[in-house]
């Protein structure tokens, strides 16, 4: 804990002067200042266990928390916009659950990989009609998204199922080697695929420009003439459809669907956005900066399992010790560009 | 203004007297109550019982939300009241004497206290969004509860202690009472005098309330201070109800059914409006549909997806649109009820 709090602020001080320097900087140091906090902290964890110094840790940092990865980037489409995404670690169990089931009783991979995409992208187009159209805040519609999902969870079986498909025991084993020593699994390729498209839809295309208009104003956005209403539908479309992708991937990952799986991982995702560098208020964020968000919650707990010493329960503690330094950061910054 | 408050009210009260209605034609002797070794025994009891706590920190949250804000730390503050209270008599020389129930009891409150100035400081001096401010401790919370127990769960045996969840005074259980004193101080504090307004002013135009010469940000430190302290209370209740602290599960999506309750009862999640006797009812139509669950028989698993429906329609009932295009297909708005008294 004390050598984060004594090591963030230097770097808010290093970046605000290249971000002012930068035209319109400002808004990337945030993201910047993750980065930094980021290296600091691989470089802090390798002088202090010389095993963490190796291109493995790091890839682990993406094969352990492929499915974090793309939760996050579903979950910076909707806080850009303003919204917010409560359903999401529930639908992550509800695709494992559907997934775990379906390959039991005998359906073939592919269908059951379609079937879970349809069920989460679905279901996160009702969560956005009903959002839109009865004007219901996101909080409580997606709450009650989350009630929903995990309460079918529970409909589906209250025990885990273990999954023995070939095809997903497979992609659970498979390592793709980079050289003699570095490996990573499918699911780092899949979790890569999902940040590129959304990185190309977020950031060059019409759709994610709308969806950057929204969240700065969204009264200017309709005013503009652009698709507010089917925008705002499909950002929860889209974050539905990642958790439905996240769900498939921790299936590769765990081999079995369990109903009270992914509890809370809603949390995580939106702290992983905030610590990338997007604005909880909307307008601002970068689908980048979630996934380097994601890595450092992933060197938290690898430095707290390095230790030894330290109990489980210090992650937490230092995620929300890293959120209120980094939220603080933000307001600083929209404070001086407001 | 009191046609509207009344009209908010009618929808949750339909509800609530629906879901009763539902659980007596099931079972005939649902709304009777019987004395049994002093005590008063019976469903209803049961439904007050079991939604005390929630009720409680529904309270806090309505204040809360009325100031246009929201405290999601509220499950957190539960674990670690709880965590507090049950290590310090764990730890005591004389864990079974009732003083040091007390300095328990005083310990819960005060680390309640505590974690409400935190969240009040953090939204009204620092000006974080309140979502933003209170997921910190949110996330946070249950690893310093954890860190207070040492990851164990600590139970207890000390009968004052015991007394707050499980206890019975004047024939009814402990928990109700406090939970009923909590009410009527929030009601007597707020509408009696005019703090009420001047939250409610606050929650429609923060800045227009402060060049009005109202402190803002004073008033938004007393509500999350409110909603702590409740918190706290709920986390007394919760672990002596059980004579242990669980810092994982203790209040876990509390925050969630609090939030639920406030919306249910008409509180506009926007902010400037609030009615006190709406979230009572919110908190009841809660605890209704677990108990009525078990009434229909319907397999307890099927609760969450059953509540998620309730919780949608209820809040699709209360939607403007939504009501308009109601009224639009029947011309005539029937919402008439009787002294609903607006608290």
């Amino acid at each position: 804990m004390s050598p984060l709090s004594t090591v963030a602020p230097p770097t808010v001080k290093k970046t605000s002067s290249v971000g002012s320097r930068l035209r319109g900087g400002a808004r990337y140091a945030p993201t910047l200042a993750t980065l930094v906090l980021f290296i600091l902290m691989f470089v802090v964890g390798a002088g202090m266990y010389p095993s963490f110094l190796s291109g493995q840790v790091l890839l682990n940092l993406f094969i352990d928390n492929t499915f974090l990865i793309v939760l996050a980037v579903g979950m910076t489409f909707v806080i850009i916009t303003g919204g917010i995404d409560l359903s999401v670690g529930a639908v992550v169990a509800l695709s494992m659950m559907v997934t775990a089931t379906m390959l039991q009783n005998g359906w073939n991979p592919a269908m059951v990989i379609l079937a879970v995409l349809v069920i989460g992208g679905g279901l996160g187009l009702l969560m956005g009609m009903v959002i839109q159209y009865f004007d219901i805040q996101p909080f409580i519609v997606t709450l009650a998204g989350m009630f929903l999902a995990r309460g079918l969870c529970y409909v589906i079986s209250l025990d885990s199922i273990s999954v023995t498909d070939p095809f997903f025991t497979s992609m659970a084993q498979a390592r793709i080697p980079l050289s003699e020593e570095l490996f990573i699994s499918p699911g780092v390729l899949i979790a890569l695929v999902v940040v590129g498209l959304a990185f190309f839809i977020l950031h060059h295309t019409r759709f994610g420009r709308t969806v950057y208009a929204i969240g700065g104003n969204e009264n200017s956005a309709m005013l503009m003439g652009l698709a507010v209403k089917s925008t705002k539908i499909l950002v929860y479309c889209v974050s539905g459809l990642c958790s439905a992708i996240a769900g498939i991937l921790f299936s590769f990952y765990s081999l079995s669907g369990y109903s009270l799986a992914a509890q809370g991982m809603e949390l995580d995702a939106i702290a992983a956005v905030v610590i990338g560098g997007t604005l909880l208020t909307g307008g601002v964020g970068y689908v980048l900066g979630s996934v380097v968000g994601v890595l450092v919650l992933g060197i938290v707990q690898t430095f707290i399992a390095y230790d030894g010493t330290l109990s489980s329960w210090w992650t937490k503690i230092v995620i929300g010790g890293l959120l209120l330094v980094f939220i603080l950061l933000q307001r600083l910054f929209t404070r001086r560009t407001a | 203004m009191k046609s509207i408050l009344k009209n908010r009210l009618a929808w949750p009260v339909i509800a609530l007297v629906a879901l009763l209605a539902v659980n007596q034609i099931f079972r005939a002797d649902f709304l009777s109550l019987r004395m049994q070794d002093g005590h008063l025994y019976g469903s209803l009891i049961d439904i007050m019982r079991n939604g005390a706590p929630t009720i409680l920190i529904a309270l806090g949250m309505t204040l809360v939300i009325a100031s246009r804000g929201i405290d999601l730390s509220v499950g957190a503050v539960v674990a670690i009241a709880g965590a507090a209270s049950c290590a310090y008599i764990a730890a005591s020389p004389e864990p079974a004497s009732p003083v040091t129930a007390a300095v328990a009891v005083l310990i819960a409150v005060v680390a309640g206290l505590v974690l409400g100035v935190w969240n009040g400081f953090l939204v009204s001096t620092i000006g974080i969004q309140p979502i933003i401010a209170t997921l910190v401790l949110m996330t946070a919370g249950r690893g310093i509860a954890q860190l207070i127990t040492d990851g164990q769960i600590v139970s207890v045996t000390n009968d004052s202690y015991k007394a707050i969840g499980a206890g019975y005074l004047f024939t009814l259980p402990i928990s109700i009472l406090i939970t009923a004193v909590v009410f009527i101080l929030a009601a007597v504090l707020t509408r009696r005098t005019a703090l009420g307004t001047l939250i409610e002013a606050v929650g429609i135009n923060p800045v227009a309330s402060r060049l009005a010469g109202l402190r803002a940000r004073n008033i938004i430190w007393i509500v999350y201070i409110f909603s702590a302290f409740c918190a706290a209370i709920a986390g007394l209740m919760i672990s002596s109800n059980v004579t242990a602290a669980d810092a994982n599960n203790a209040g876990l999506y509390i925050e969630m059914d609090a939030i639920l309750a406030v919306v249910i009862g008409g509180t506009s999640l926007a902010g400037g409006r609030y009615s006190l006797v709406g979230t009572v009812v919110g908190a009841f139509i809660i605890q209704t549909l677990t108990t009525t669950v078990y009434t229909l028989g319907i397999p307890p698993e099927v609760t969450l997806v059953f509540k998620a429906l309730v919780v949608l329609t209820v809040c699709l009932l209360q939607a403007p649109k939504a009501r308009n295009l109601l009224r639009n297909l029947k011309p005539a708005s029937p919402l008439r009820t009787k002294e609903k008294v607006a608290v």
